[in-house]
């Protein structure tokens, strides 16, 4: 019996190796699980936390893009005018303004209460300072065209001339003045939005690009930047220098990054989420049966479209056929039964509830299902094409659960009415774009158009011959001169006509058929107050509250 | 030792110039650019833009722009998170993907190695066949399936932990995302140790000690495990790649903002300078942990050190 104790000892001494590798995993496991742990549970104590979708790629107003950026700096920030819950535009940083007869002077009366987060005031010179930076080449903002209007933005964004020429002025230390190329009536209206809204000098100045990290960023609305976590979430502070601080009921804003809508949901379920940025079309049906007072559904400035390449055949020069093509899609069927979370057919360019307006619909969008079949049978057939001839096409989409099944109903309804063959194409989002761009192998494309701000011209500019956003390549003069007539007129009357005149015109020329229009679908805790529903879907935090658990 | 890990780490320099100059040319060969949107630029912004990001210069230019600052150890802006340099989300990224698939891989070797062990020692037994039957479900269902599941059921309806990363600050958030992403990796080391156990147990050294009165224990644990364990190191290198980087489905499922969402956003977003970054990062360390397979080895079988 000795001699294989001794040799178990031996192969003992010789394999320990082995046992210290077990001990090692194990300890790590340990160790990675503790190195996890540390921090203390987020205090749940009047705090918000908001689903917004993708993560925003910047906070800074002049790079940034996304409606999720926007989303989180119309919490840290604070333009000359703003909105109310439901929608009505108010004056904000500013206390009150002029405008010349000519429409073209504007002269902002600025709150001297008004406070960034570090305590100094907010004055005219950081607004001008602002504007310069949002036009500056350097700058290269995405969104440089929101300032377009005033005068010499457009020299200076081409680099003919210096930013210190843009017409906006300090005349006091809280009197702002802004010059306009042309009287554009819309200019309150996108005062409201993130890149209209000041940066702090003397920071951008003293951390350059880095001046958005918490800690360095310095903002003039209701919250301060507490903490950005990379792919998580942003949180708010409370910004208790801001002038309307007394207002401000929720201490807290958590922003958190979820672009599944899936996802989205099971958080909310779970109690991580007040407020999700959509629901996911396959629980919508279920969430209005069971959570009938969370679901809030919306109209939103937005139309999903399908666009025609007018630069070459079959669409150039055949708006019958193109007539024919949107007579035969059955609206309500597909927001009935192929979208369905309460969005509503599209019979307009125009979305619905847009201020000073009234939206031009096609003539055909009071006749009956039927009337509308027959007439798209005798428009395809005027436009050349019928049962010998069918018009074979392609239909381009991104890939997406939602586009595909819009497509195949599109595609089938085309088919059984007309009989046009049309195949479906889809890609991904970015060659989609460059496909549209292009122009070269599109013939009929999907997209949609989120308007910037509550006013027709966001809708209407995209459609005018020179307009980048214009997919579809349709140039037609009487509607330029129309949509640019309305830009130039001070009275809201005239203004209003000649862009229903401009919108009518569009219609009949059919180069799009706009199919539905978005609703914005929020679920919203019943611990949340202060919500109000509104065409742009912007819900500020410091207009919300937070019931006790 | 030293000289062959010196040789091999020199030996991938090459191929790591090789992989950036594909994926460079494959990022910018894709369609569409970082800024492009549906919302398209009028063109001053859009030549300001391209401008700022010298993305207006010929195309051997920007590489070589580029390649100037990695040797440097820069790897630039984000095109597309424009506050954000890559080196810093990736930064940021990283010890989460780290935590995430370390923990996953160390679950998987713990319970696979007791579970495959216990499984070729009772071979055919009932608790075999569990053993079997549960490991087979864990390679086929997809991470997909599970992960949702186990949201829904500790999440959702028992709350017990939190459905995503940013739901709680404590190392609970981990607890699912670990157990969704090892579930598979179990299920693959324990076949693995179970078969390689089993052939090892019936070979005519084991015989011999088993012959000289050692107990079980005693044979596993000096004379079976560390043969066994070959197959298992081999499969451990390409597989903690694997976990580190294809961890994509549970980190969005879970919200853990790791690498493999990043990559993903950065592909979908054209982020040309963050699709590099991760592809060089992810290209060092498949490299690293290859060589350190082959270390391990060398430890494990004398007759590869030797040679």
């Amino acid at each position: 019996m000795a001699a294989p104790i001794k040799q178990h000892r031996m192969i003992g001494s010789v394999y320990p190796p082995l046992r210290r590798a077990g001990m090692a995993l194990v300890t790590l496991l340990c160790m990675l699980f503790a190195a996890c742990g540390g921090d203390t549970g987020p205090d749940t104590r009047n705090v918000l936390n908001r689903g917004i979708g993708a993560e925003p790629e910047s906070l800074d107003y002049h790079k940034a893009r996304s409606s999720q950026a926007g989303d989180v700096q119309r919490d840290l920030g604070e333009g000359l005018a703003g909105y109310t819950p439901e929608g009505e535009l108010v004056p904000r940083a500013a206390l009150r303004w002029e405008v010349s007869d000519d429409g073209l002077e504007y002269r902002f009366w600025l709150r001297p209460d008004a406070r960034w987060s570090t305590g100094e005031p907010v004055t005219a010179e950081d607004f001008v300072y602002s504007f310069r930076r949002l036009v500056d080449p350097a700058t290269a903002s995405s969104y440089a065209q929101s300032i377009i209007d005033v005068r010499n933005a457009e020299a200076i964004l081409a680099g003919e001339k210096a930013t210190e020429e843009l017409a906006a002025t300090a005349e006091g230390e809280f009197l702002l003045h802004v010059g306009l190329e042309r009287p554009a009536p819309y200019f309150l209206a996108l005062l409201t939005h993130q890149s209209m809204f000041p940066v702090h000098r003397a920071s951008v100045e003293q951390h350059g690009e880095a001046f958005t990290r918490p800690g360095n960023l310095v903002t003039n609305g209701a919250y301060r930047l507490l903490e950005w976590e990379l792919g998580s979430l942003v949180e708010l502070e409370r910004n208790e220098n801001y002038w309307d601080n007394g207002s401000t009921a929720i201490d807290r804003v958590r922003h958190h990054f979820v672009t599944e809508p899936a996802v989205e949901l099971n958080r909310y379920r779970a109690g991580e989420l007040h407020i999700t940025s959509n629901v996911p079309p396959e629980a919508f049906a279920r969430m209005r049966d069971t959570h009938p007072g969370e679901l809030r559904v919306a109209p939103y400035l937005n139309v999903y479209y399908y666009g025609f390449n007018l630069t070459k055949p079959p669409f150039r020069d055949n708006p019958e056929l193109r007539r024919a093509l949107s007579l035969a899609i059955d609206r309500e069927a597909l927001t009935e039964s192929v979208t369905g979370r309460g969005e509503t057919p599209a019979w307009s360019w125009v979305p619905p509830g847009v201020h000073n307006y009234e939206e031009q619909r096609f003539p055909y969008s009071t006749m009956s299902h039927e009337e509308r079949e027959s007439a798209a049978q005798l428009a395809y057939r005027q436009s050349g094409y019928g049962e010998g001839k069918p018009l074979t096409i392609e239909i381009r989409y991104n890939t997406s659960d939602t586009h595909q099944r819009i497509a195949l109903a599109i595609q089938s309804m085309w088919r059984d009415v007309l009989g046009v063959e049309a195949t479906l194409v889809n890609e991904e989002f970015q060659v989609l774009l460059s496909n549209m761009r292009a122009k070269e192998v599109t013939q009929v494309f999907r997209s949609s158009w989120l308007g910037d701000y509550n006013d027709a011209n966001t809708f209407l500019q995209v459609m005018l011959s020179d307009a980048p956003s214009n997919l579809t390549g349709y140039a037609n003069e009487e509607f330029d001169a129309l949509v640019s007539k309305a830009a130039m007129q001070t009275d809201p009357e005239e203004r209003r006509r000649y862009m229903q005149e401009a919108e009518s015109l569009l219609l009949a020329d059919h180069p799009v058929i706009p199919i539905y229009f978005f609703v914005s679908k929020h679920l919203v805790s019943p611990r949340v107050g202060g919500w109000g529903d509104n065409v742009l879907d912007y819900h500020y935090s410091q207009h919300l509250s937070l019931s006790p658990e | 030792m030293l000289r062959f890990a010196l040789l091999r780490i020199l030996s991938a320099i090459p191929t790591l110039f090789l992989v950036v100059v594909l994926a460079f040319l494959m990022v910018h060969a894709a369609p569409g650019g970082p800024f492009d949107q549906e919302r398209v630029l009028p063109p001053e912004n859009a030549r300001n833009l391209a401008a700022a990001y010298h993305l207006d210069e010929p195309l051997p230019r920007q590489f070589g722009r580029y390649v100037s600052r990695l040797v440097r150890g820069d790897l630039g802006p984000s095109y597309y998170y424009r506050d954000h340099s890559v080196s810093d989300l990736i930064g940021a990224a990283l010890p989460k993907s780290l935590q995430l698939g370390l923990l996953s891989m160390a679950l998987a070797l713990l319970v696979g190695i007791s579970a495959g062990t216990t499984a070729a020692l009772k071979r055919d037994t009932l608790l075999d066949r569990f053993v079997t039957g549960f490991s087979m479900t864990g390679i086929s269902v997809p991470v997909f399936v599970i992960a949702p599941l186990l949201v829904l059921v500790f999440a959702v309806q028992l709350r017990w932990l939190p459905a995503s990363w940013s739901g709680s600050a404590g190392f609970d958030r981990l607890l699912l995302p670990v157990l969704a992403l090892s579930l598979p990796q179990i299920a693959y080391v324990t076949r693995l140790v179970r078969a390689s156990m089993i052939e090892v147990l019936s070979s005519d050294f084991i015989r011999t000690a088993r012959a000289q009165g050692l107990s079980t224990m005693s044979i596993i644990r000096y004379h079976a495990l560390k043969p066994a364990m070959l197959p298992v190191v081999s499969y451990l290198g390409p597989a903690t790649a694997a976990v580190l980087t294809g961890a994509v489905v549970v980190e969005i499922v879970f919200g853990v903002p790791g690498l493999g969402q990043l990559f993903v956003r950065g592909a979908l977003n054209r982020d040309y300078t963050l699709v590099l970054g991760i592809v060089i990062f992810y290209a060092i360390l498949i490299i690293l942990l290859n060589l350190l397979v082959d270390l391990l080895y060398g430890f494990l079988d004398p007759r590869i050190r030797e040679a």
